[in-house]
């Protein structure tokens, strides 16, 4: 349904004058159709135990194996599903890679990008209650104005971040 | 806090494993646990992303709408369900805030990456080397000022 989209927005590319490169260079589908199972599988999970889940939890729930601060302690009693669940997102991914992506792939992003993004990333999740699976998926979801709010909020700050960085002719 | 019983139905595991599976799925078909396509929406090369995100939320949209309606408890737990509501404070501007730094410079957040290692990046490992760096951070900070989560009141 949404891959019929796809050639209609080819065809109108060609004909409006004003679009300055292609806004789906992808297509729809493959997003579409990827974002209906991250979906389904926070439905499954809550079908069965009533759990809403995010990923950004299991940072610090796991965090809870090694350290005593009193902040993870208080993941202490779901830390260990949350462990099975994020098991899981990475084996659904890798039956991805297997069937169809033909083997492993690796990010041409630095590696400080993504060590100094990651810790940004690991504060501001758990300062902000939650990320874009808990706030962006289960959150919006739920019709939740706290996760509207953070979602709107780290969006906004991650486009002009990345224009930034962008501009500042960091790439990749 | 702290019922540990609720996750003793001996398909509670497998349930949580195959949810996630089909989570990481997604993550990986949509291409989201690749970091290179998140900041080409974040740069406006490609407009696909919200697509998996707003995709994701419907879908759960309607479970969180329906299934209440339907059934008072979940089966495996016997938990209420409910929806994913979590009070509002200036924690969700200040984090939200932070999370967008990183997002915006890494192109990777926690779920994608753990799918992204599923696909075989392997350095992918540095951004979650940074993320368990950065939640223990604030952990060792915010449990030296435990009055944070006391000022946490209006509702959803």
């Amino acid at each position: 349904m949404l891959a019929d989209l796809t050639p209609l927005l080819a065809a109108a590319d060609l004909t409006s004058l004003a679009i300055p490169a292609e806004p789906f260079p992808n297509g729809i589908s493959r997003y579409a159709i990827g974002g209906l199972f991250v979906g389904l599988g926070a439905v499954l999970i809550y079908l069965g135990t009533g759990i809403i889940a995010g990923a950004s939890t299991f940072l610090e729930s796991t965090l809870s194996y090694v350290s005593g601060q009193s902040r993870f302690a208080k993941y202490r009693y779901d830390r260990d599903w949350r462990v099975v669940f994020t098991v899981g997102i990475v084996l659904g991914a890798a039956v991805y890679a297997v069937l169809w992506q033909g083997g492993a792939w690796t990010t041409d992003v630095q590696p400080w990008r993504l060590l100094v993004g990651g810790v940004f990333v690991g504060i501001g999740t758990r300062i902000g209650k939650g990320c874009t699976s808990g706030h962006g998926v289960c959150g919006v979801g739920s019709a939740s104005k706290t996760s509207i709010v953070g979602v709107i909020t780290f969006l906004a700050v991650a486009i002009v971040t990345a224009q930034v960085v962008s501009a500042l002719g960091v790439s990749p | 806090m702290g019922a540990p019983d609720r996750t003793e139905h001996p398909l509670f595991a497998p349930l949580v494993l195959v949810g996630g599976l089909i989570f990481g799925f997604g993550l990986a078909y949509s291409h989201m646990a690749r970091p290179e396509v998140v900041l080409d929406f974040l740069q406006f090369e490609d407009f696909g992303l919200p697509f998996v995100m707003f995709g994701a939320a419907i879908v759960t949209g309607i479970a969180f709408f329906l299934v209440p309606r339907i059934r008072d408890r979940a089966p495996m737990t016997g938990d209420a369900y409910e929806r994913r509501l979590k009070p509002f404070d200036r924690n969700v501007l200040i984090g939200g805030s932070i999370f967008g730094v990183g997002w915006g410079l890494s192109g990777i957040c926690p779920g994608a990456a753990y799918a992204s290692l599923g696909i075989g990046n392997v350095t992918i490992l540095w951004a979650l080397v940074g993320m368990f760096a950065g939640a223990y951070l604030q952990g060792v900070w915010r449990s030296r000022s435990q009055d944070t989560d006391a000022t946490a009141t209006s509702a959803d």
